[in-house]
C-alpha cells in the first residue's frame, strides 16, 4: 500500500481536481441553469408586459397579504424568540434539553403536515378554533390562518440566532455583575447591558424568519382558501398561475418574490457588518 | 413551589423573588411553544390514532398510500446521495482553499434557502418542461422529466442542496490540516488521505448534514408539488398525499400519512440532538 506511485499533475490540472469539477458542475446544472432559465423567461417579455403582470391588482394584493402576514409573524416571534432563547440559556430546568431539541420542530415537520394540523386545530370545532369562534374570530380559510401558519414555520429563527450569542455572554458574567453592583436593577441591566449586544442577532433572526415566511407555500395553501384579495399569498399565486399553464405570469411573480428575498438577504448582510462594528 | 422549606439565613427576600421571576419566564416560554408548536404536533398523533391503531394500519391496504411512501423513499434515495457528494466537495473547496470568489461561492451555496420552493419548482419546469429550454430535445428522445420522477428528484435536490456543505465546512475548518499533511508526508495519496484521515474526522458533522438533508428531502412539499402534476399512485409523495386526501375530505387517510411524516421529523430531531453532542461546532440556524 505504501508503494502506491503517485504522480502529481502539474499546472492547471493541479488546481482542477475532482472536488472542483463536482462542485462547479453540480452548481451549474442544479442551481445556476434553473436560475438562468427563470431570468431568461422573464427576459422574453417586454418591459411593459412585465410591469403589467407584476402590478396586476391580484398580484399586488397578494404581495400585500404576503408581506403583511410575514411581518406580523416575524414581529410576534421576535420577543417570544428572545424569551425562549433566554430561558434555554439562563435557566436550567427539568426537560430543558428536550425543549431545546423541539424548537426545530417547525423546520423538521413537513409544511403540508403543519398546514393540515393547524387547519384542524383552528377550525370552528378544533381545540383552539372553538375557543376563538365565540369571539367571532375565524382562523381557518382566512388571513388569520395565513398568519398562524407563518408564525409556526418562522418560530425557530430568532431563537436560534440569539441562543449562541447569549451562550457566549455566559462566559463573561462580570459585565452584568458590574451593572448590578453599580446599582442597576434587573430590568435596567437587561435593557441597557444585556439587550444591546443581542440586537444584531435579534434583527438577523427577524429578517431570516420574515424571508422564510415570504416564500412559504405548503402550510398556507392548506389552511387558507387562496382567494384573491382575501388570503391569497404570492407563492400560492405562482402555483395557481402554473396550474393554469400561465408560465409568464408565474415567472414574473416568482422574480418579484426572489427580489424581495434578495433585499432581505442584503439587509441581513448589512446587519452583520453593523454588528461587527458594534461588537 | 412558593414555599421552599429552607431556613432563611441572612437575606430573606431576594432569593425567592428571583426564583419567582425565573419560573414565570419559563412558564411563559413554554406556554408560547405549547400553543405554537406542541399542540399542533400532538394533534397529528391524536387525530391519527383517535380511533385506535386499526384505521391507521388500514391505510396500508390503500394502494395510493403505499405508493406515496415508496415515492418519498425513492426520491430521497437519489437526492440525498447526490447532495451529500456535492456538499462534501463544496465543503472541501471552501474549507481547504483560499481563492478569489470564495465569499461569492459561500453566498451561492445558501441561495436555495432564499428561493421559495414553488419558484424552485417553476425553474425546473422552465428548464425541462414541454415549452422549456430542453423540452424539444427531451421530447425527441422520449424522456419525461417534468411531471415524473426525475423532475421530482431535481426539485428536491435543489431545495435541500445547502445542508451538507453548511454543516461540514465548520467541522473541516476545526479539524485543521495537520493530520492530512502528516498522512501526505507519509506517502498517502489524496484518496487515501480523504478516506482514512479526513472522513473519520468529519463523520459526525457529515452525518448531521445528511440527517438534515434527508429530513428536508422527505418532507419537501412546494417544489415537488409544482413539478409532480400530483397524479395519485404515480407522482404522489407522502407530503402531497397529505394535502390531496385532506382536500378530498379523507381526513383519516390524510392524518395517516401525516403521522408517518411527523414521526420521521421527531426521529430526525432526536438524531440531530444526539449528533450535536458529538460535534462541538457551534450551532447555526438550520433548515
Amino acid at each position: 500500500m505504501g508503494l502506491t506511485l503517485t504522480t502529481r499533475p502539474a499546472g492547471l490540472l493541479r488546481h482542477f481536481s475532482w472536488p472542483w469539477a463536482v462542485t462547479l458542475g453540480y452548481l451549474g446544472v442544479m442551481l445556476l441553469l434553473p436560475t438562468l432559465a427563470l431570468i431568461a423567461k422573464a427576459g422574453t417579455e417586454t418591459p411593459a408586459d412585465i410591469w403589467r403582470i407584476a402590478t396586476d391588482p391580484v398580484a399586488v394584493s397578494a404581495y400585500q397579504v404576503t408581506v403583511g402576514a410575514s411581518l406580523a409573524a416575524a414581529l410576534v416571534n421576535t420577543p417570544f424568540g428572545v424569551l425562549v432563547a433566554w430561558v434555554l440559556v439562563r435557566y436550567p430546568f427539568p426537560g430543558r434539553r428536550v425543549v431545546d431539541a423541539l424548537v426545530d420542530l417547525p423546520f423538521a415537520l413537513p409544511t403540508s403536515v403543519a398546514g393540515l394540523t393547524l387547519a384542524t386545530i383552528y377550525s370552528d370545532t378544533g381545540w383552539l378554533g372553538s375557543l376563538l369562534a365565540p369571539l367571532g374570530i375565524k382562523v381557518s380559510f382566512t388571513v388569520y390562518g395565513v398568519f398562524v401558519a407563518l408564525v409556526f414555520i418562522s418560530l425557530p429563527f430568532v431563537i436560534r440566532t440569539v441562543q449562541p450569542v447569549l451562550q457566549e455572554m455566559q462566559s463573561e458574567p462580570e459585565i452584568e455583575e458590574a451593572a448590578r453592583s453599580l446599582g442597576a436593577n434587573a430590568p435596567q441591566t437587561f435593557w441597557r447591558v444585556t439587550l444591546p449586544p443581542l440586537m444584531p442577532a435579534i434583527l438577523t433572526g427577524f429578517a431570516l424568519g420574515f424571508s422564510r415566511a415570504v416564500g412559504e407555500f405548503g402550510s398556507v395553501v392548506i389552511i387558507a382558501s387562496g382567494i384573491p384579495y382575501k388570503d391569497l399569498v404570492a407563492p400560492v399565486l405562482v402555483f395557481q398561475r402554473l396550474e393554469q399553464y400561465d408560465y409568464s405570469g408565474a415567472t414574473v411573480i416568482g422574480v418579484v418574490l426572489i427580489l424581495i428575498s434578495l433585499v432581505v438577504l442584503l439587509g441581513i448582510n448589512l446587519i452583520q457588518v453593523w454588528g461587527k462594528r458594534y461588537g | 413551589m412558593a414555599s421552599n422549606g429552607k431556613p432563611e439565613l441572612g437575606r430573606p427576600q431576594s432569593r425567592p423573588q428571583i426564583s419567582w421571576g425565573k419560573w414565570l419566564l419559563i412558564g411563559l416560554a413554554l406556554a408560547y411553544l405549547g400553543i405554537v408548536v406542541y399542540i399542533p404536533t400532538v394533534n397529528v398523533f391524536v387525530q391519527a390514532f383517535s380511533q385506535g391503531v386499526g384505521p391507521f394500519l388500514g391505510n396500508f391496504a390503500n394502494h395510493e398510500f403505499v405508493h406515496a411512501i415508496k415515492m418519498t423513499v425513492l426520491i430521497a434515495a437519489l437526492a440525498v446521495p447526490m447532495n451529500t457528494i456535492f456538499g462534501l466537495c463544496a465543503a472541501w473547496i471552501v474549507a481547504r482553499h483560499q481563492f478569489r470568489g470564495r465569499a461569492l461561492l459561500l453566498t451561492i451555496l445558501d441561495l436555495p434557502f432564499s428561493i421559495s420552493p414553488v419558484v424552485a419548482g417553476l425553474m425546473i419546469i422552465l428548464l425541462y418542461g414541454r415549452q422549456g429550454w430542453f423540452g424539444p430535445l427531451l421530447q425527441g428522445a422520449d424522456i419525461q422529466i417534468v411531471f415524473a420522477y426525475p423532475g421530482m428528484v431535481l426539485a428536491t435536490a435543489f431545495v435541500a442542496m445547502p445542508f451538507v456543505a453548511r454543516e461540514v465546512i465548520p467541522v473541516l475548518e476545526e479539524l485543521g490540516t495537520d493530520q492530512e499533511q502528516a498522512a501526505h508526508t507519509l506517502g498517502a495519496n489524496a484518496w487515501q488521505t480523504f478516506w482514512r484521515v479526513t472522513l473519520p474526522g468529519i463523520r459526525w458533522g457529515l452525518l448531521y448534514g445528511v440527517v438534515l438533508t434527508n429530513a428536508r428531502s422527505m418532507g419537501e412539499f412546494g417544489a415537488v408539488s409544482a413539478v409532480s402534476g400530483n397524479v395519485a399512485g404515480k407522482t404522489q409523495t407522502l407530503t402531497l398525499f397529505v394535502e390531496e386526501a385532506y382536500k378530498q375530505y379523507q381526513t383519516q387517510a390524510s392524518y395517516g400519512a401525516a403521522v408517518i411524516l411527523a414521526g420521521l421529523a421527531l426521529v430526525s430531531l432526536a438524531l440531530k440532538a444526539l449528533l450535536e453532542s458529538k460535534t462541538h461546532v457551534p450551532r447555526r440556524v438550520q433548515f
